[in-house]
């Protein structure tokens, strides 16, 4: 595949003494002027509710953002706040005047890691993660000694030793976030549909979610099948760009999204389907991450129109495949209620403003009792490699989380996000309350199939 | 009053205390000139008093995160604090004010800061004192119907932990998801449901208290009514003049057996008021009554798609509750008044779920306006309820007149207006036409036996149109009150009054003393 090579233009990086940002694409003093110092965004803010500071709430890092504008250095005070920001976009949904902070953010974010010079550490870690975390087959080759480890317990002697966290507390939350694996589970290239063909949906299956949770993919593609999809999951597909375009690492995200536009383009489909809130939303911002790139420019506007998340799609088409109960039937033939919680992934809710479709698709499964979970707005510290870089904030919200979940009493919790599923089981094992964990794909595919949740 | 310190009845002591200054202190600032620059100390004296009273962490001395805290909810007005203080325990509070005190430094309490008068607007060279980390609910107790709460506490979680047990807290300020229950003691909050249910000051039971000298005090008792001077109701309101509150306890309310909120469409604004009059006038004292115009309509519906009547002119919004056959009986009679001044459509939301709904464009409307102009004045009002159609006649013509638009959005039932004022700050002149009109606006409501400020306080912003509506003698008495607490004025200066005296100083209007000294009612401390 010819990546088509552009030069933006994208400056280097300067002294510290010079004003913040530099004229590629700083936050645009046009949407920093939308906000009026309201404060609506404070309440649910995960930083300020969990320190109650103007600077590490929306309102405070937007000012922030605006003193850089006005020539104030990029001092490390000044990007603490901004890397303190989880990128959950609860500022979005709360904002009455529309304050487009996603896009301010974004900015800011490609500002800092261009211009600001980061500790040696900080550096290694970070390039451990990007050479790492968007290279499926890179995570491929750990899955073999990191499966061994789970079956030996050696995972769990190393957590008990506390050695690494000791060594450093971000490799750490790095190792413990792993979820226990289980048989590698591949998706095939073509997937005809059940019955009636309504859509060709290409289909993402991403980097954590392919590696991780190939549970997750395969009930994917099974449940699109049945709902009349031809599923085309083309295999040379690499990293959506995620991880790095959220971080601010805007070039290597620009490679990334031109390589997926290829992809998919070349696979001819209507619809391209993602089960991963993180990847889908930044698939539906290729419009802008690549709006200064002649090449992609046009291509990047009309595939993110085609973007779908899992549920949304379903939701579209309008579900046909019969459902059947998934916790078992009793004696007279009634579903034995399965309590569950959903949660709402930031990058799924407040990204993409998709609430209402996964919740209808799972309340209409036989014997589905769904139950909200308190301050569901707020974010359960995963936002994509936050947890690592910052594992102290995360592992607090993580435990506020798993307290809210346990809360709701729920025997199963349900979400549509990678990230958020080993957050929160991490969380909810440390407080000693273990849960079924499953995706949404997961409900609906052992739903059609009438099995019990995996 | 009581002293935590364990003073509670030395009435010497307690005399001090109201005199806020200890018998040396007060020698003092008697000896020096008043006002004079040279007795001020440094922000950098405090700072170097409060090492070791308080973590490194809790004082902010890094340029880029003062310039944070250089607004509140009104940023039009800009300082950067001298220093900012997050103070996590009420004896952090007492500390800084003490310190402040003793270097006679300027000191301004702040809460969540989504104040609209610019009452927690910082002092350049003074300390901004922030209580948003004061955030403990201490006690909800249905039985005792109160709740004892920090200052940081936000108004809209003491009514969620009161919700289970049946009760809420009734002031809801339209910020209410943000604004911090130290914000609404100081400013005296409303909302839409005050018409009914009262303000901030109808249901603070006790406060705690850091004096303007740093001495922790308790206001009020835990039983009712408590004997002397209602000191409780000189603090509330009083815009951090008199102190800043490190604990309240607020009373709670019996959420009512039924709630149903009617949205009722109407062609103009002039019919809305005619059916809020005949409402009223029925006897009936709806929990809410609101009304938003056009412009206000087309914000909402823009920011949050609240879904109201299409073509509408106005939108009235009336709540009624209480017990259900009252409810039944009030909500016939509202329906009954509405269509009767011609109301283009009703709907009645009796699910929770759909009265948010209709709600959540009333409560929006203010920032939602940042939708359909770069910039808004949130302009508060009050007028006498029956004065409410000719006002806003008189005030579309002043927007006409001046070509500056203005949306309205109500609390009718008690005519506090809420005019906003829209321009474009980047255009030459429009900022000044915006503030005229805001202005000529506030003496519309002076004219018409009305006030400056119905629940967003004078702050910065208003005090200098209290001349407008009180004469010099009025203004006076009032320095007497703040002075009684704060002989050295540095707490909040520069709020409430356009021209800030020190206690002593002989107001320069008048040639001998005091009118009020004079025939023996005051004596200035």
């Amino acid at each position: 595949m010819a990546h088509h090579q552009v030069r933006l233009g994208i400056p280097g990086v300067r002294g510290a003494d010079q004003p913040a940002f530099d004229s590629h694409r700083p936050p645009s003093p046009e949407l920093i002027d939308d906000c009026v110092h309201c404060g609506f965004c404070l309440t649910t803010c995960p930083t300020y509710a969990l320190w109650g500071e103007e600077m590490d709430s929306p309102r405070g890092r937007i000012h922030l953002m605006k003193t850089g504008l006005e020539g104030a250095p990029l001092s490390e005070s000044m990007v603490g706040h901004f890397d303190a920001c989880l990128g959950c976009m609860a500022c979005v949904t709360s904002c009455p005047s529309g304050v487009q902070y996603d896009r301010l953010i974004e900015q800011t974010r490609a500002q800092v890691e261009r211009r600001y010079q980061r500790s040696a550490p900080d550096r290694a870690l970070r390039a451990a993660i990007f050479t790492l975390f968007p290279y499926p087959r890179r995570l491929r080759v750990l899955r073999g000694p990191l499966r061994l480890a789970q079956r030996l317990g050696a995972d769990r002697a190393l957590q008990r030793s506390r050695l690494l966290e000791k060594l450093s507390p971000q490799l750490a939350a790095m190792q413990s976030l792993a979820p226990r694996l289980g048989r590698p589970e591949r998706v095939a290239e073509h997937t005809p549909a059940v019955g009636e063909r309504r859509a060709v949906v290409g289909m993402l299956t991403g980097c954590v979610q392919r590696e991780f949770f190939p549970g997750v993919n395969a009930a994917t593609a099974r449940v699109l099948a049945a709902e009349g999809c031809d599923v085309v999951a083309p295999a040379g597909q690499g990293c959506c760009g995620a991880l790095s375009t959220h971080t601010g690492r805007e070039e290597e995200g620009q490679r990334f999204a031109r390589a997926v536009i290829d992809t998919f383009t070349d696979a001819g489909v209507d619809y391209v389907v993602v089960n991963s809130a993180g990847c889908g939303s930044a698939m539906k911002e290729y419009v802008h991450l690549l709006s200064d790139d002649p090449g992609y420019a046009e291509r990047a506007r009309a595939f993110s129109a085609r973007v779908r998340d899992f549920s949304e799609i379903i939701a579209e088409l309008g579900p046909v495949a019969p459902r059947h109960p998934v916790g078992g039937t009793d004696a007279q033939g009634v579903p034995v209620p399965v309590v569950t919680a959903y949660h709402d992934a930031c990058h799924l809710g407040h990204a993409q403003g998709i609430r209402q479709q996964p919740r209808a698709l799972l309340s209409a499964v036989p014997g589905m009792q769904l139950r909200e979970i308190p301050d569901a707005e707020i974010c359960c510290g995963s936002a994509g490699v936050y947890n690592i870089l910052n594992p102290e904030p995360a592992r607090e919200l993580g435990d506020r989380k798993a307290a809210n979940v346990a809360a709701t009493g729920a025997q199963l919790l349900v979400t549509a996000n990678p990230g958020c599923m080993m957050q929160v089981a991490q969380a909810l094992e440390r407080a000693g309350r273990p849960i079924r964990m499953a995706h949404t794909a997961q409900v609906l595919d052992a739903s059609i199939r009438g099995v019990r949740v995996p | 009053m009581t002293t935590q310190a364990g003073h509670p009845s030395d009435p010497e002591r307690q005399a001090s205390v109201l005199r806020g200054a200890d018998p040396a202190a007060e020698v003092q600032a008697q000896r020096e000139p008043a006002g004079a620059p040279a007795s001020r100390g440094t922000v950098a004296q405090v700072r170097e008093d409060l090492r070791g009273l308080l973590p490194e962490e809790a004082v902010l001395t890094d340029p880029a995160r003062l310039a944070t805290y250089e607004c509140d909810g009104l940023a039009a007005y800009r300082v950067t604090p001298g220093l900012v203080v997050l103070a996590s325990r009420p004896e952090h509070v007492a500390a800084t004010v003490r310190a402040c005190a003793r270097h006679r430094v300027p000191f301004v309490a702040r809460g969540s800061g989504t104040g609209l008068s610019g009452g927690a607007l910082p002092h350049a060279d003074g300390v901004l004192v922030v209580t948003s980390q004061l955030r403990t609910l201490h006690e909800v107790s249905g039985e005792d119907q109160r709740a004892v709460v920090d200052p940081g506490v936000i108004n809209l979680q003491v009514s969620q932990a009161a919700t289970p047990l049946g009760y809420y807290f009734a002031p809801d300020p339209s910020s209410q998801q943000i604004c911090s229950i130290g914000g609404n003691v100081a400013e005296n909050s409303g909302g839409a449901h005050c018409l009914k249910y009262g303000f901030t000051t109808n249901h603070v039971l006790s406060l705690d208290v850091v004096t303007p000298d740093g001495e922790q005090v308790t206001l009020g008792t835990r039983a009712p009514d408590a004997p002397g001077y209602d000191l409780i109701g000189a603090f509330v309101g009083s815009e951090g003049t008199l102190g800043v509150a490190t604990r309240a306890t607020v009373r709670l309310v019996r959420l009512p057996e039924d709630v149903r909120t009617v949205l009722a469409g109407f062609d103009d604004t002039d019919q809305a008021g005619a059916a809020t009059s005949a409402i009223i006038a029925s006897g009936i004292v709806p929990a809410a009554i609101e009304i938003m115009d056009a412009l206000a309509i087309e914000a909402a519906e823009a920011a949050v798609q609240c879904g109201y009547p299409e073509g509408a002119g106005a939108v009235l919004l009336v709540e009624v509750d209480g017990p259900t056959d009252e409810v039944a009986h009030e909500l016939a009679e509202v329906e009954r008044i509405c269509r009767e001044h011609a109301a283009i459509e009703l709907r009645v939301a009796t699910e929770a779920a759909d009265r948010a709904a209709i709600w959540k464009g009333r409560k929006s409307a203010f920032a939602a306006v940042g939708r359909i102009s770069p910039d808004y004045i949130v302009q508060d009002g009050v007028v006498p309820r029956t004065a409410l159609g000719q006002v806003l006649r008189r005030m579309s013509e002043i927007s006409a007149e001046q070509g500056v638009r203005v949306a309205n959005v109500f609390h009718a039932g008690d005519g506090n207006l809420h005019p906003l004022v829209l321009f474009d700050g980047g255009t030459e002149g429009e900022t000044e036409r915006a503030e005229n009109v805001s202005g000529m606006i506030l003496d519309l409501c002076i004219e018409q036996g009305g006030s400056i400020t119905g629940e967003h306080g004078v702050g910065s912003d208003k005090a200098r149109y209290m001349p407008r509506m009180f004469t010099d003698e009025d203004l006076d008495t009032m320095q007497l009150v703040r002075c009684a607490f704060d002989p050295d004025g540095i707490a909040n200066p520069g709020k409430i009054y356009p021209t800030p005296r020190l206690c002593g100083e002989r107001p320069g209007r008048h040639q001998g003393a005091h009118p009020l000294q004079e025939t023996g009612v005051a004596e200035i401390f």
